[in-house]
């Protein structure tokens, strides 16, 4: 089986992030970047299958500015084979990325797309549900848990109710949620050796993709700010205004 | 501008986050609700301020199919719209992207026909966007907007559905319990990794119940398996909006204050005074959760807390 996992290089999800005073957008320029923590989880989740005779390719595929070349490479240093990077410097909208997506599906005909369920930046939640409309293949999104059965998936999702196990026949689409494993820390020799395997850099233009956006992003602002209230001294103050509150509220 | 509107479900009857969702569309125009499962849930929706017309279609679909039958019915309409959900998060942009369309998902507030606001980075910015295009596919975070009211009988019309889908749905695992709706609950009490075991949770729970509050966790909670996935609260969890949060033994991980921002107000039990969450909360105890919950649960007990 071939997997194909797509990546993104996000603002790292531990830098607490500014909005431009301008309100042109999030301060990107001199932040720690790193490969969204969804997207790890694909990763690790293809190299496990890997690992476990399920895959024997896996190729890793990031559409982003040059410097997104880092995050393949630590894709490569977890397992996987080989990479891809569809190289722009343009901010994409989630469709065109899907459409990029589905071109590298077309060339590389993987039997399971893996993705990340979202993107700590944007906080879309779009890429894989789209790329499985694009590609016309059934889908797994919020994935906790992947069995593979010959030539059909078990997948455990995460939904508002609990989980839920839905099966679905291969070539499929399958989103990660973070409760799907852990991901490895790549040991230094695997990350030397990652700078030796094939990356391919092709320009985004190069696949016929019309790539303008759709949406037009007016301003990008802080949400309002929480200020510290009062601190209250012992348990029978917090009972008293916790009762006041309750009893208060408006019935919906 | 019409809307066609994807209710949603839990385990075959109408969730209170439709109430809410619909309240948000009927603001861009009449809206037609669809209800995809049993016929009591689509009589159910009838009641529903601002409901046009509900369509009912018999099969309970998944992703795929739903996205089929949705694009279908699309024609007639100016926007397709649903809870932004964990059904409308897997549906809407696979819609979406058969109709060719980039969508506006997780819109917190609609500044016009078709001006949205959305959170990005877990909430610590907000993105106001307008879409020109000539058709919308928008998602809707149901706790932002208050519930329509239920003073309506709108017409059902049924689909005749058979809708194939690639994926078969196999098996739910439902956490089993009667306490509120996480997403829509006017109180919660969340509980964080410090409660130090599942017995430790038990404290928070006891605290919800006296409430009637709906339960909430952090993911590290819910990683150490104290708390049910679907309890969990955050950017990648549920993000809740209710009157009153009381947060226990929580620190306040940026992920998990991405999901409290709505709150209208916060309590923090903590025992440490700079932890982030008791920084943000409207009133704070500072001290040992396992000597003040039960003293808390206790006293409120006493008082009759009417709920």
């Amino acid at each position: 089986m071939k997997i194909l996992v797509a990546v993104k290089r996000v603002v790292d999800h531990n830098v607490r992030i500014r909005v431009r005073p301008d309100g042109s957008g999030v301060e990107t320029s001199g932040v720690r970047m790193s490969m969204n923590p969804f997207c790890k989880h694909a990763v690790e989740a293809a190299v496990q299958l890997a690992e476990a005779g399920a895959a024997d390719e896996i190729v890793i595929v990031s559409i982003g500015p040059k410097p997104a070349n880092d995050v393949i490479l630590t894709a490569l240093a977890m397992g996987a084979h080989r990479g891809i990077l569809v190289e722009t410097d343009q901010p994409l909208e989630t469709l065109a990325i899907a459409k990029l997506l589905a071109r590298v599906v077309a060339e590389e005909q993987p039997d399971l797309v893996l993705l990340g369920k979202q993107a700590v930046d944007d906080d879309s939640n779009h890429v894989g549900q789209m790329l499985a409309a694009l590609t016309d293949r059934p889908q797994a999104t919020f994935a906790s848990e992947i069995k593979l059965d010959g030539t059909a998936l078990e997948v455990t999702r995460e939904v508002d109710s609990g989980r839920e196990t839905i099966g679905l026949p291969l070539p499929a689409i399958v989103t990660a949620d973070l409760r799907l494993n852990t991901p490895r820390n790549a040991a230094l020799p695997m990350v030397m050796k990652a700078r030796s395997k094939p990356l391919a850099i092709r320009p985004a233009t190069e696949f016929g993709v019309d790539l303008t956006p759709r949406l037009a992003v007016e301003k990008v602002s802080p949400p309002p700010e929480r200020a510290a209230g009062a601190t209250v001294n012992s348990v029978t103050e917090l009972a008293a205004i916790i009762a006041a509150d309750v009893n208060e509220m408006e019935a919906i | 501008m019409s809307v066609l509107l994807l209710a949603e479900l839990d385990d075959g009857t109408l969730s209170a986050a439709t109430a809410r969702t619909v309240a948000a569309a009927a603001q861009l125009g009449p809206v037609d609700l669809l209800v995809p499962g049993p016929r009591a849930a689509a009589d159910q929706a009838t009641a529903i301020a601002g409901v046009a017309k509900v369509i009912h279609a018999k099969q309970a679909l998944l992703a795929d199919g739903l996205a089929n039958l949705l694009a279908g019915l699309a024609e007639g309409y100016t926007i397709i719209a649903a809870s932004a959900s964990t059904t409308g998060k897997d549906v809407m942009p696979r819609l979406a992207a058969r109709l060719d369309i980039q969508p506006v998902t997780d819109i917190v507030a609609i500044e016009g026909a078709n001006r949205f606001v959305r959170p990005i980075y877990a909430g610590n910015a907000l993105e106001t966007v307008t879409d020109p295009q000539q058709k919308h596919v928008l998602t809707f975070r149901a706790s932002a907007f208050r519930p329509a009211a239920s003073d309506n009988a709108a017409p059902v019309e049924t689909l005749d559905t058979d809708i194939a889908s690639a994926a078969r749905f196999i098996a739910a695992h439902r956490t089993q319990s009667d306490i509120p709706d996480l997403a829509t609950a006017q109180i919660v009490v969340g509980g964080g990794v410090s409660v130090g075991s599942a017995e430790g949770f038990k404290l928070v729970e006891a605290l919800g119940k006296t409430l009637g509050a709906a339960i909430g966790a952090t993911r590290a909670a819910v990683d150490a398996g104290y708390a049910p996935n679907d309890w969990q609260v955050g950017q990648t969890g549920k993000i809740i909006a209710p009157d009153l949060y009381i947060a226990v033994g929580i620190s306040g991980a940026l992920q998990h204050l991405a999901g409290i921002q709505g709150a209208r107000k916060i309590i923090a039990i903590n025992t440490d005074p700079e932890a982030p969450l008791v920084k943000i909360a409207d009133v704070a105890l500072i001290g040992d959760l396992f000597e003040i919950l039960p003293q808390l649960t206790a006293e409120l007990e006493k008082s009759g807390v009417r709920r």
